[in-house]
């Protein structure tokens, strides 16, 4: 694998759109090709090379290729978006849309990220080692196909809305979640270490949300049925099993309606 | 005006019978004139090897107003990663299904169209369609009001007043600066306000005790009194359903004895719209089948109907309609997301986004339908393409719909690639046909037919001196068609050159100017008629949101309009 690395040598005074940091567009170019990359800056057709200083070069492949950023990214969006192989390290927060539909690979951002962020994630890895925003994991804006597979782990706390319309993949959060977890979700898994405010699950139709803490409200929509036994994420506990949202269609499966699950630790 | 000669193309034009011959083709003052009328100073174009037909016309899609627009407000995830700036003159264009105004105007030029009707305007609604085709380049456009539960209409055709309807008619025409008479669920969605739907032409509308039967003959006569150019353009009822093409062959019988009275060289007395819709057999999702043979028989042996197809694309699109209540059903079938919007007395619409999945076998059987409705039709001045935008699939794939009609190897190789392909071939009868459309037939379907369909074959749709010059030239060779049917989707979807009102609009695909778009209108005058101006009134003060001051749309919402006058007062 080689890497290239990307040191921040100007913030942007806006933000800058960099959809084309990914080992995708990275992929068999060298330095002085990837510093020419098109990025915007507001209405600004700018280049990467204009805001960064580009060392190494891209393996041939994406899945060849390591891109390391260094320097303050907070300001820029899209980094990792598409991406199906290879790896990302920043080494800061980033802003909007990183790791958005993403199909592959290994993203990893060490500071916060801002919201939108593995929007429609098909696949990979995403782990996020400080705060997420909101819609982490969710749809577009308008769209159905929210995060669909892959994993995003996040060490810090996410915001409100977070997988809204999921219908797979896996979600880890270490810290707290704001409101809105899992609405309109058809499948998938979020497990949530901390606590939630409130409304989880609303029009959930499938899919399961594992709390180990508090939920400051449950829906109404959902029922208490059962204790189960579980092992999440290496920890073993009794969880009180919910299903619902009661209100919403339910697919069957074998004459048995499928509901989306809340599972609370006792 | 700039004075052009199109040289050595060969010239497809059913208006003269022109089928490919080497023809000039000589262009001044906007109009097509004799080669023998133009200067020296006519700048010449070489279309050696190439196609010139007549600039090509849209008799049905949805490109403006509320709905398209609640379409557009929904579903900003059809303009994800989808809104981009050509080089040129042109603006940023974005937007699959419900592309913007821009867009809109800019693909159907790219493709050689330069007529467009906007299929379903509410009259309420009128201005918002107005400004949208206002701001639409290039292409001339018209809509269609919907009266089909409007409920003046409703109450005059109870008591078959058709001297009152035809007032009422050319009062809105005149108001909302509408072009004919548009019919949607006939009595269904007024019925939808009462929690029922009309799925056959003889469920009886609520309250207003009629028919959809009563009410669809009663306005082909009112269409007939005041001698419209267009006929009454219906989608009639049950649209959709499995096992609806026998409501449709209720709803085209209704025509039977009626014949066209106008003086707009308009032969038939009912346009049947999406007509892919209504041509489905069995009775349940499982056993659903093309009945387009069935179907088109019957159209063929009937020369007073015209039919467009609605071809599926196979493509993620945004379904609308005034249809409301089989959006609702739609929606409560794929579970996306529906809207709806209610517009009073006179109609409504639902929106519901939509995947035609080859995977699936109802949209393969769907998609074969509408080729088959082409394929059998015999007179293809009859016979039009749509693809019903947006809900068959974006009027942006009609090169790749021709491509599957010129081309039986194309559509063979669509047709065997499906997920359910045995099944697919089982319920329709696509795979046993040979036919492929001709360029010639193809200028039929998309040109003069439509032209005279809508009333408009005096000036559009042919390439006679005298006739607008509105031209579209191809890069395909009728003497060297191309064995790979991908170079006819090719060709279709970037003209060489087009030109609109003489102007050279489009230049090897790229836009080169905004030409002069006007909006086609039709001004009805008919004897006065104090009933229905009673009528009017009384509705605008017991039930309308609105005054009747605020309801008509100004001239300054139609400032470069193409008013199509009509006297009825005989």
């Amino acid at each position: 694998m080689k890497t290239v690395t990307l040191t921040v040598k100007q913030a942007p005074e806006l933000y800058l759109e960099c959809e084309n940091i990914t080992p995708d567009t990275f992929a068999g170019k060298k330095a002085d090709e990837i510093a020419q990359l098109p990025a915007y800056q507001g209405k600004e057709d700018t280049t990467l090379g204009e805001y960064f200083t580009i060392a190494g070069e891209a393996g041939a492949t994406a899945a060849e290729t390591q891109i390391i950023l260094k320097g303050d990214c907070s300001k820029m969006k899209y980094i990792g978006i598409k991406m199906t192989a290879g790896e990302v390290i920043v080494n800061s927060s980033t802003d909007m849309y990183t790791g958005g539909w993403m199909k592959g690979g290994k993203l990893v951002v060490k500071g916060d990220v801002h919201s939108f962020c593995g929007l429609g994630m098909e696949g990979g890895e995403f782990l996020i080692e400080g705060n997420a925003g909101n819609y982490l994991g969710a749809s577009y804006r308008g769209d159905w196909r929210g995060m669909q597979g892959g994993i995003i782990r996040v060490k810090g706390n996410v915001g409100s809305d977070v997988c809204t319309f999921m219908n797979g993949g896996e979600l880890i959060v270490e810290g707290n979640a704001d409101v809105h977890i899992a609405t309109h979700a058809e499948g998938g898994r979020i497990v949530i270490k901390g606590d939630v405010n409130r409304r989880v699950g609303g029009q959930m139709v499938k899919g399961e949300v594992i709390v180990f803490g508090k939920i400051g409200l449950m829906m109404p929509g959902f029922k208490y049925i059962k204790d189960v036994d579980l092992e999440v994420d290496g920890t073993k506990a009794r969880f009180a099993e919910h299903i619902g949202d009661l209100g919403e269609r339910h697919p069957t499966r074998k004459g048995e309606p499928v509901y989306g699950k809340i599972f609370l630790k006792k | 005006m700039a004075e052009y000669l199109i040289k050595n193309g060969h010239v497809f034009d059913p208006v003269q019978h022109i089928k490919g011959d080497k023809k000039d083709i000589a262009i001044k003052d906007g109009k097509i004139v004799e080669t023998s009328a133009l200067s020296p100073a006519a700048k010449q174009i070489d279309a050696k090897g190439k196609s010139v037909m007549a600039g090509a016309m849209e008799i049905h899609a949805h490109v403006a107003g509320p709905k398209v627009n609640l379409g557009r407000w929904y579903r900003p995830e059809d303009k994800l990663f989808d809104s981009h700036k050509t080089p040129g003159m042109t603006r940023i264009e974005g937007g699959k299904s419900i592309p913007t105004v821009f867009k809109t105007g800019y693909e159907y030029a790219r493709m050689g169209y330069t007529f467009a009707m906007e299929a379903a305007m509410p009259p309420l609604y009128a201005r918002h369609v107005h400004e949208e085709i206002h701001d639409t380049p290039i292409i001339d456009e018209a809509a269609l009001p919907v009266f089909g539960n409007n409920w003046f209409m409703l109450e005059y055709l109870k008591n078959h007043e058709i001297e009152n309807n035809a007032a009422y008619v050319a009062w809105t025409l005149n108001q909302t600066k509408g072009y004919g008479i548009k019919i949607v669920n006939p009595g269904g969605t007024e019925a939808w306000a009462w929690g029922l739907n009309c799925l056959s032409v003889n469920d009886p509308v609520p309250y207003f005790d009629i028919t959809p039967a009563e009410i669809i003959t009663g306005l082909i006569e009112t269409n007939e009194y005041l001698g419209l150019p267009h006929s009454i353009h219906i989608h009639g009822n049950n649209l959709g359903n499995p096992g609806c093409y026998q409501t449709t062959l209720d709803t085209l019988k209704l025509a039977e004895g009626f014949k066209a009275k106008n003086n707009f060289g308009r032969k038939q007395v009912m346009h049947q719209t999406h007509l892919q819709f209504h041509a489905y057999g069995g009775d349940n999702w499982g056993n659903f089948e093309s009945k387009a043979k069935e179907v088109m028989d019957y159209v063929n042996k009937q020369d007073n109907l015209t039919i467009d197809t609605g071809n599926v694309t196979l493509d993620e699109t945004t379904t609308m309609t005034a249809d409301g209540p089989f959006e609702h059903h739609l929606g409560g079938l794929n579970h996306l997301k529906w809207a709806n919007v209610d517009v009073e007395l006179e109609t409504a619409a639902g929106v519901v986004p939509y995947i035609y999945s080859p995977d699936i076998k109802v949209c393969a059987i769907q998609w074969a339908i509408g080729l088959e409705l082409a394929l059998y039709a015999k007179d293809p001045m009859r016979c039009f393409i749509t693809t019903d935008h947006p809900n068959a699939g974006p009027f942006t794939r009609y090169p790749r719909v021709i491509k599957w009609l010129m081309s039986k190897k194309a559509r063979d190789e669509r047709l065997n690639t499906f997920k359910h392909t045995d099944k697919v071939i089982a319920a329709t009868t696509l795979a046993e046909i040979d036919r492929e459309i001709t360029l010639y037939e193809l200028a039929a379907m998309t040109r003069a037919g439509p032209a005279t369909s809508l009333g408009l074959s005096k000036d559009y749709g042919g390439l006679k001196p005298g006739m607008n010059a509105d031209i579209a030239i191809y890069n395909i060779n009728p003497d060297k068609m191309p064995s790979d049917p991908e170079e006819i989707e090719k060709a279709f979807s970037g003209v060489a050159y087009l030109f609109k009102d003489g102007k050279i609009c489009v230049k090897d695909g790229i836009v080169v100017d905004n030409g002069n778009k006007r909006t086609f209108w039709v001004d009805v005058k008919v004897k006065p008629n104090k009933q229905v101006a009673h009528d009017v009134k009384e509705k605008f003060l017991k039930y309308y949101s609105v005054n009747e001051a605020n309801y008509s749309v100004p001239d300054s919402y139609a400032p470069h309009p193409y008013v199509i006058a009509v006297d009825a007062t005989q």
